[in-house]
């Protein structure tokens, strides 16, 4: 295995160097050692990227691992291996594993998993209450010094304005984010998917957007209160991202992110009942979607986070309102974003980087990540054919599961090479351990 | 003709006038005194139900007794469900059996298109959750053909929680696809507004529109719903959206009553009001029987097509109804060994 390894004549798009042109990039010992054009080394391997793009390693703000507690849908190794597969170099798994993340040993327990596993940094988000209960704080501080960045009941709201106001001015003296799963509990009773006229068809129980508008437009208020950092996470409706540009206008600290599911697809295509397509919160319509696309673009929106939320096959097989919510993401995200996205035009491939690696690299402060593409940094780097095609499968790949929302669907755009500090944790397409 | 009977909004209108005729020829069968026809002989249906429904289970298996099939009632207390076994391994369990049709009744909406990946058999749904109940409509429209010949034009109400109605869904869909017109009538929090989407009228006001009506619908109001605050009190309930005698009174002479059963007497419906003439509520439950005879045969027997088939449903008078006891003529066992799909 040679250490240094020259990337010839790719298309570098790296929006914290605001870099994007055709370049040669050298990897020596984990860094990136040099970026320009006619770069020739001895004893470097060349691999010839023309028509290749090269991104910082792409990060995702919300997965679920699923370890502990949930090993048959997910592992902090399967995940990483599908992270990697993804194109990603940096995750944060949600706290709802069982036991809880919601004390430094668990946080210790899923970073050693991680390092053992080697294809992925994981920061693992802690929880924001005990248990997820809403009822008391965590020790916010030690999981803070303990490297903790995000905090979140994910999977729940912090239904109670009290404990979130608490959680956003307690967390301010640590320089953590606080991230909310906007859900009034009591409007989506029994939910099933958004509520409109597809769900009036189809009799399923609806999840309004104004249960999710609700609760965001009172973090936002709480957080403008407070002084804290707010994060919306998986922002699903028109109205949501409409009121974080408000906030943002008036100097609110918040940031916010979107899946690629919510950003592609939409609940009419829920008439068969496909449980792979049931998530939280669910697909809206053509106006929320549309409304979230503009978002991206216009600086509201910060981040596309997949919500990789892996279940078992028997957990997806079920009538359609005893199948749990969730999507895998990981290995889908990039290319689902270049094919809905990017091909047709709303968002430029740099955009899409900023999107998917700088600015939740910037959020998570994972500062080897994102970006710049420059010497003397950590060579955390993804190598993409933006026009390669491939479709989904029923079956799992790299993930334990295959419950994606895409099942079936052409996809153009496939991760070639990832980089993890200048090692290749995927190499011509496929993960190396 | 179609697989599967998943929902009303899979019948093109043609269908449903030949799954009416159909039945219409059936009908006469359980007049005579041997209730009985070969058109299934040696087909196995399955009636599959999740939920206790004595009357649509009964229904479906004197439907399918009297097309000469066998019939399995698989009902989930004290079965394998019961001990946990998951929907696909039921149908799988089923299928292995040789089952040509599963009736499924299921308090989860679309299970019924759930099964219908699973398996090969033929899917009835015969109530999914708060989804569709598409032999009910169907059953409900032969017998406002009893009295009405024509649906073109025909003015009906629903009335009652429309919200949780799997029959106000394919009952509207049904009306609406065969030119009737339909208001649905209840508490706001009983109609869903996106309802107005299915070409339908919404009102409040059961007052208001009973005097322009050719059917009164009503549906069975569930008391959970009041424990759910849908509606403040049964009374209140009652008093506002039951059909008692003095609004039986507004309604045409010609109008007929209907309800899918079961009524709960004093609260959308009088007891007097049920056992009037024009409550055809009696006719609905015999009906039923010729209309699912007539999905079953259509679904099963009638051509031997299936899934794929371009054609609609076939004419079927030279193959039925045929008295038993001479069963073994070579019509009626060309019918009974149609290939399986």
């Amino acid at each position: 295995m040679p250490e240094r390894t020259l990337f010839r004549a790719v298309r570098l798009v790296d929006p914290a160097g605001d870099h994007d042109g055709v370049t040669d990039v050298l990897v020596e010992d984990g860094m990136i050692a040099e970026v320009g054009v006619g770069l020739a080394r001895d004893n470097a391997e060349a691999l010839d990227c023309d028509g290749l793009v090269m991104a910082p390693g792409l990060v995702d703000l919300h997965v679920h691992l699923r370890e502990p507690g949930y090993e048959h849908k997910e592992t902090v190794e399967t995940g990483s291996r599908a992270a990697a597969a993804g194109g990603f170099t940096a995750v944060c798994p949600m706290p709802n594993t069982d036991p809880v993340t919601d004390n430094v040993a668990i946080v210790a327990e899923v970073r050693a998993l991680a390092d053992k596993a080697a294809l992925c940094d994981v920061f693992p988000a802690g929880a924001i209450t005990r248990g997820l209960e809403g009822e008391s704080l965590t020790d916010i501080g030690e999981m803070a010094e303990a490297g903790v960045r995000l905090f979140t009941d994910d999977g729940r709201s912090v239904g109670s304005a009290r404990m979130m106001r608490l959680a956003l001015e307690y967390a301010s003296a640590f320089d953590v984010v606080i991230s909310q799963h906007a859900q009034d509990e009591e409007l989506t009773q029994g939910w099933q998917m958004h509520e409109g006229t597809y769900s009036v068809l189809l009799g399923l129980a609806g999840y309004p957007a104004e249960a999710e508008e609700i609760i965001v437009q009172r973090d936002l208020a709480l957080a403008g209160l407070t002084g804290g950092r707010l994060h919306v996470t998986h922002v699903s409706s028109a109205g949501s991202a409409d009121l974080i540009a408000r906030a943002k206008d008036r100097g609110v600290r918040v940031t916010a992110d979107v899946t690629p599911h919510h950003l592609a697809l939409l609940d009419e295509a829920l008439v068969g009942y496909d449980t792979n397509l049931k998530v939280n919160p669910p697909l809206r319509t053509k106006e929320h979607r549309d409304a979230l696309r503009s978002a991206l673009g216009g600086g509201t929106i910060d981040a596309i986070a997949t919500d990789h939320a892996p279940h078992a096959i028997e957990d997806k097989e079920q009538e359609f309102d005893q199948a749990p919510p969730g999507s895998t993401g990981l290995e889908t995200a990039l290319a689902v974003v270049l094919t809905d996205l990017v091909a047709p035009g709303s968002l430029s491939l740099s955009d899409a980087i900023r999107l998917l690696s700088t600015q939740p690299a910037g959020i998570l402060r994972a500062d080897e990540h994102g970006g710049p593409v420059a010497p003397g940094l950590p060579a955390n780097l993804v190598v993409f054919d933006p026009g390669a095609e491939w479709v989904v499968g029923q079956s799992p790949r790299h993930s334990m599961a295959a419950n994606s929302a895409f099942t079936g669907r052409t996809l153009q755009g496939r991760v070639v090479h990832t980089l993890l500090r200048g090692r290749f944790t995927v190499r011509e397409g496929e993960p190396t351990r | 003709m179609i697989k599967h009977l998943l929902s009303i909004n899979q019948l093109s209108r043609d269908d449903v006038t030949r799954i009416l005729d159909t039945a219409e020829s059936f009908r006469e069968v359980g007049t005579r005194v041997i209730k009985k026809v070969p058109a299934l002989r040696g087909r196995t249906v399955v009636n599959l139900f999740y939920e206790n429904s004595t009357r649509t289970r009964i229904s479906f298996e004197l439907a399918a007794k009297r097309l000469s099939a066998d019939v399995i009632n698989f009902s989930t207390s004290g079965s394998s469900v019961s001990k946990g076994e998951s929907l696909k391994d039921t149908a799988l369990t089923l299928q292995a059996m040789g089952a040509d049709a599963i009736v499924i009744r299921h308090s989860s909406s679309g299970a019924p298109y759930t099964l219908s990946r699973w398996v090969p058999a033929s899917i009835l749904n015969a109530g999914d959750g708060t989804h569709e109940h598409p032999t009910q409509a169907l059953l409900d429209l032969f017998t406002i053909r009893e009295h009405f010949p024509v649906f073109d034009g025909l003015r009906m109400a629903i009335v009652g929680d429309v919200r949780h109605s799997r029959v106000a869904r394919s009952l509207s869909l049904a009306m609406t696809k065969m030119g009737g017109h339909v208001t649905l009538v209840g508490p706001p929090t009983l109609i869903p507004p996106e309802a107005a989407q299915w070409g339908v009228t919404v009102s409040h006001d059961l007052d208001g529109v009973l005097p322009g009506l050719d059917v009164c619908y009503m549906l069975r109001v569930q008391r959970e719903r009041q424990r759910q605050q849908f509606f403040p009190s049964v009374r209140e309930y009652s008093r506002l959206f039951g059909l008692d005698g003095r609004r039986v009174g507004a309604l045409p002479g010609r109008a007929v009553v209907m309800h899918p059963g079961p009524m709960n007497r004093g609260v959308e419906i009088a007891s007097d009001v049920a056992d009037l003439p024009r409550a055809v509520i009696t006719d609905q439950v015999t009906n039923g029987i010729a209309v699912r005879m007539s999905l079953l045969y259509l679904m099963l027997g009638g051509d031997g097509r299936q899934a794929g088939s371009e054609s609609s449903i076939e004419p079927v008078q030279e193959a039925l109804p045929v008295p038993l006891p001479d069963a073994e003529s070579d019509q009626e066992s060309a019918t009974a060994v149609m290939p399986r799909a």
